[in-house]
């Protein structure tokens, strides 16, 4: 069974189009990265997803319908929705109270767990943590909920880089297990790229790039090619050049890796340069 | 993958069991301190100024005896019901804003999406916001006014004995405290039914409203009142608006003119005729409308 399953789903607000017709699919186990530029309907997407929004087209989430059964999916699925979501008026002590009388799958002792090897103290009112200790708070909260779905959008916007590793760290160490399941949106590519399992791109509400890591790793490469080589590199066909350094950066899809060797440095690229070439095609293909 | 993962795993069965209202309602007390601190500053202000006025009491107290029972009850009694009435609108007023507030702070401050991240339905939600004006308040606002009212009695008891002591035994018999508290509860369980159809059409317009909560909840009836008083010359939408507030009153009691004998305060309330008045059921009705709206509402709101 699928964790997430979506055929044809549509969203609009007024004239403008967030979802269009998107096809999802994502298996149990996964770590997916849904990447996209801003508006592209990640947000809107995750909403769905969530039982947030009303949508049209079909969703099946863990195998149940978000929008009609929101409470009870939320047994099965949690959510950090962006940093600083947690009421500001709570203490700490409050918020593991509260969570622990209405979730069922909750395990105090292992969220008090992960808040001793914080700085975090019970009696503080949540107004008065800083940004990234309120993250780890949430995350803390989120990591004692034996969850089957775990959905992160953005969910280290705003912190610093040290927060952000650890953030992933703890996610990766002590949450995943190959069973559950987590899709993660954020801008912040080059640091998710070692922890996913799964690509997405979205843009205009469809997906435009669905692979694993393995196929991503697979299928592109990048090359630095020496300028007597960049007419032979070109003629390869590759979906994105840069100039770095005043030598040409090129990317391609599904090249042979033996023959762009020749033509230079052969490297994966990064989500990020294939983002951007991949977005940069699509933004041409639409203006033409 | 097997069968077995792919089947829904059920909770275990020494999971705790979860109480959503319960936790529910807590939240509320936790982020809405005012519910229960106003009206302790109400009933503080109002000792304070009591405990000012004992310092003539053993005078009036004198002056009373030439009276007839029923002046020296009413006289004897008329603190008291101060002190509940100022309490009861207290109360009310705090209930009006904290619904005002109630389903539109979640939203303003995004905690709305940490709320939805739990398995706590839509409808335990609103009407656990519900029951603090309707079964919260009233209880909290009943126990503070019996308290204050057996703190007043106490004091006054203590002056008149360090005084002559002679009157203490006429407070005693002319002040029916437990009745009182009797048709307090009455009086609280009436307010609460009555003003009910309120309080969800301010939850409904928390819940709707971007900004200007109270703007928005009060305006457009009193808009609708003007207009019909100057196209119309007729006052019907403004009779109403009074009749629910202070409706009750009139349909609740019954204050008959004094005679000589003290009154019986129990006497006074109109049971039957308050459960047979349409206006009643047909609030209840409105203001269950009101809340299916708001729980619908709910689900579809984002934060602003």
């Amino acid at each position: 069974m699928a964790c997430i399953e979506a055929h044809g789903l549509r969203k609009t607000f007024g004239t403008k189009i967030a979802l269009d017709g998107l096809d999802l699919r994502v298996e149990e186990g996964r770590i997916l990265g849904l990447i996209g530029p801003n508006g592209a309907g990640k947000t809107t997407a995750l909403n769905a997803i969530l039982g947030l929004t009303p949508y049209q087209g079909e969703l099946k989430v863990l195998g149940r319908d978000p929008w009609t059964a929101r409470d009870q999916l939320m047994r099965d699925v949690s959510f950090i929705a962006d940093v600083a979501v947690l009421p500001r008026w709570m203490r700490v002590s409050q918020a593991l109270d509260y969570v622990a009388g209405v979730h069922p799958r909750f395990d105090r002792a292992k969220a008090e767990g992960f808040l001793a090897r914080t700085d975090i103290r019970r009696a503080s009112r949540i107004r008065e943590l800083s940004k990234g200790m309120v993250a780890q708070l949430h995350l803390a909260l989120v990591m004692a909920i034996d969850a089957r779905l775990l959905v992160l959008d953005e969910p280290t916007l705003g912190l610093d880089i040290l927060y952000r590793k650890q953030f992933y760290d703890s996610l990766l160490n002590d949450y995943f297990d190959r069973s559950r399941t987590i899709v993660v949106t954020t801008h912040q590519v080059e640091e998710i790229q070692d922890v996913l399992t799964d690509l997405m791109f979205i843009n205009r509400g469809r997906i435009v790039l669905d692979c694993s890591m393995e196929e991503f790793e697979a299928r592109y490469l990048q090359v630095m090619v020496n300028p007597e080589n960049v007419a032979a590199a070109q003629a390869l066909k590759p979906i994105h050049e840069r100039q770095v350094f005043g030598r040409s950066i090129l990317l391609f899809d599904h090249a042979d890796r033996q023959e762009l060797a020749a033509l230079g440095e052969v490297r994966t690229p990064s989500i990020a340069d294939v983002f951007v070439a991949v977005m940069g095609n699509q933004t041409q293909g639409a203006a033409r | 993958m097997n069968t077995l993962a792919n089947a829904q795993p059920e909770l275990p069965v020494d999971a705790p069991a979860t109480r959503p209202m319960y936790w529910s309602v807590r939240r509320e007390l936790w982020e809405n301190r005012s519910i229960y601190m106003a009206p302790l500053i109400a009933a503080a202000v109002a000792l304070f100024g009591y405990l000012i006025s004992t310092v003539g009491l053993p005078h009036r107290m004198r002056a009373l005896l030439a009276l007839g029972p029923a002046q020296q009850s009413q006289a004897i009694a008329r603190p008291y019901s101060f002190v509940a009435a100022l309490l009861i609108a207290t109360a009310f007023i705090v209930g009006v804003f904290y619904c005002l507030d109630a389903l539109h702070g979640e939203r303003r401050d995004r905690s709305i999406l940490f709320w939805k991240s739990l398995p706590v339905s839509d409808r335990t939600t609103v009407l656990s916001k519900a029951i603090i004006p309707l079964v919260v308040l009233p209880l909290l606002i009943f126990v503070m006014i019996v308290v204050t009212q057996m703190i007043m009695l106490m004091l006054s008891t203590a002056v008149l004995l360090l005084g002559n002591g002679s009157s203490v035994a006429m407070l005693w018999a002319r002040l029916p405290l437990f009745k009182m508290a009797l048709g307090l509860l009455y009086a609280l369980t009436a307010i609460a039914l009555w003003h009910a159809p309120l309080y969800g059409w301010f939850l409904l317009v928390s819940g709707w409203a971007r900004r200007a909560t109270f703007l928005w909840a009060v305006l457009p009836p009193l808009a609708i009142s003007a207009f019909e008083r100057i196209a119309f010359h007729t006052s019907y939408i403004g009779s109403l608006l009074r009749y629910r507030l202070i409706g009750w009153f009139a349909q609740g009691f019954d204050f008959k003119p004094r005679g000589t004998a003290p009154v019986d305060p129990l006497t006074q309330l109109t049971p039957w005729r308050f459960l047979s008045t349409p206006g009643l059921w047909i609030g209840l009705g409105a203001a269950a409308i009101f809340l299916v709206a708001a729980v619908r509402l709910r689900r579809t709101r984002e934060p602003i």
